[in-house]
């Protein structure tokens, strides 16, 4: 404890740095058979099986899919504008991961002596007991889902092809129109917490009433906020039913045509952390977070509120047919946007009157 | 405007646990009906085809995918020397097998008919016989 950088022990480091690995390699992993699962529970879903022949049960399948891309031919169109190209998917992959930085997932554990909260960006300050994190978390949550954007547009944009293009713009406007709804349910979740911390946000969820603690059930309006929240972050990283920019019976494959190999594996996977994270953001802000009842760790509460919700998208992505983009629109700014702007009044009117 | 969304989730849920119908192929056969028109064979009797090559089958066929010479043997009884059937023109409809009047002509279970050389599709009378 005697070698500060930064103002901070050696240990802050050491510890960052595995969580850093572990919740880098869990969010990998659960990408990998995330596309696994999503295969099998739609296959099972439509009465089908899903892959069923690499390794029992197509349990290899991803790593199979993995390989299959890693060694394919790498293609980059002649009129492409190459810088804008390559970076493309970078900026995909790497804002969806990112995110993950500000989310806590687990209960403040303690090793050789030295408290670490399960949270990467997050320290606990052995003067004052008391776990610190960035007290700006939803935004920098809200920043990096709006700079996901980038990628795919500058995807469509950059590949010179009108299929490209079209998906590029459907999605950037689409994000745009979301984000707003999305961003005013959780003015609801400010309202009830005082604070943008998600520390202090997950720990305001937890209390002795179990499940009635969590935002989701601590009013109707915030309900009604995490339910909109939830179906806009749908639309926000373009699944099921809001997978306009890459309508394949429309745009071949949207922004993501003109790529293949890793690149496309690169867009692929951003697309499943991007879940994984809306997952996750959605559990910290309204399912409470890591907290449960006290028979499990607090992370594998996390894990599998977060798995509950990656289902719930897939069966979601097997239920419901892909809206019209003028559909979309309409449900974006003449419905959830109205109703997120009278939600927030009325969480303050609900806030006022019940303290 | 809810139940709707939510009646579909469970029709969905629903068929989640429900038995899937894929039939894994290569380890599972299909089991066909008795009726199934698949690869053609004509039938013995005595030792011989029983086809009397009375040419009913090359007539009726509406791919004219049937071959057929007629000879006389020994006995002085009509057979067919050459009895030939193109499978690459062959629609399977089983107006041959119909239109025989001698029940000669069959169709049996064997439906993977896949290979490689072009000429390999056209089964003389040996191979029709082969499989009884």
């Amino acid at each position: 404890m005697d070698t500060l950088i930064l103002g901070l022990p050696l240990a802050y480091y050491y510890a960052m740095f595995a969580k850093v690995l572990v919740a880098f390699v869990f969010v990998l992993l659960t990408v990998a058979y995330a596309t696994y699962a999503e295969r099998k529970i739609i296959g099972h879903m439509q009465v089908r099986l899903g892959p069923m022949r690499t390794g029992w049960h197509g349990l290899l399948q991803p790593i199979a899919d993995g390989l299959k891309l890693f060694f394919k031919e790498e293609v980059i169109p002649a009129q492409a504008s190459k810088f804008a190209f390559l970076i493309a998917p970078l900026i995909a992959l790497i804002t969806a991961c990112i995110s993950f930085a500000v989310i806590p997932f687990g209960d403040t554990i303690e090793l050789f002596g030295y408290k670490i909260p399960l949270q990467i960006a997050g320290y606990h300050d052995m003067g004052l007991d008391q776990a610190f994190d960035i007290n700006v978390g939803v935004l920098y949550i809200l920043a990096m889902a709006s700079l996901g954007v980038y990628g795919i547009v500058l995807a469509g944009w950059s590949s010179n092809s009108k299929y490209s293009l079209l998906g590029g713009l459907r999605a950037s406007a689409q994000m745009i129109s979301y984000e707003l709804a999305a961003g005013l349910t959780l003015v609801s979740v400010f309202l009830m917490s005082e604070s943008l911390s998600l520390q202090k946000i997950v720990a305001d969820q937890a209390g002795a009433f179990g499940v009635l603690g969590w935002y989701l059930f601590r009013s109707p309006f915030t309900f009604l906020a995490g339910i909109i929240f939830f179906i806009c972050s749908l639309a926000e990283i373009n699944r099921t039913p809001f997978d306009l920019p890459e309508a394949e019976t429309e745009l071949v494959s949207g922004f993501c045509t003109e790529y293949s190999s890793m690149k496309y594996a690169m867009f692929f996977m951003a697309e499943y952390a991007n879940m994984i994270t809306v997952c996750a953001v959605t559990t910290t802000l309204f399912l409470g977070g890591w907290h449960g009842p006290a028979f499990l760790p607090g992370w594998c509460w996390f894990i599998a509120k977060v798995y509950a919700l990656i289902f719930l998208c897939m069966w979601i992505r097997a239920t419901y047919p892909r809206y019209r983009y003028d559909q979309l629109m309409a449900l974006g700014w003449k419905f959830f946007l109205p109703i997120t702007l009278l939600n927030v009044v009325a969480t303050g009117i609900w806030v006022l009157v019940t303290t | 405007m809810i139940m709707p969304l939510i009646n579909g989730l469970k029709i969905t849920f629903k068929h989640l646990f429900m038995k899937p119908v894929t039939l894994q192929y290569p380890d599972e056969r299909p089991v066909q009906s008795p009726n199934f028109r698949g690869l053609h064979a004509l039938n013995v009797s005595h030792d011989r085809a029983k086809c009397v090559a009375c040419y009913l089958c090359p007539t009726v066929c509406p791919a004219k995918c049937i071959t057929v010479e007629a000879m006389e043997d020994a006995n002085h009884d009509k057979h067919a020397a050459l009895y030939e059937i193109d499978l690459l023109r062959c629609i399977f409809c089983g107006y041959c097998v119909e239109a025989c009047p001698v029940d000669a002509l069959r169709m049996t279970q064997t439906f993977e008919l896949a290979s490689y050389r072009r000429q390999d599709f056209v089964f003389t009378k040996e191979r029709l016989l082969e499989k009884k």
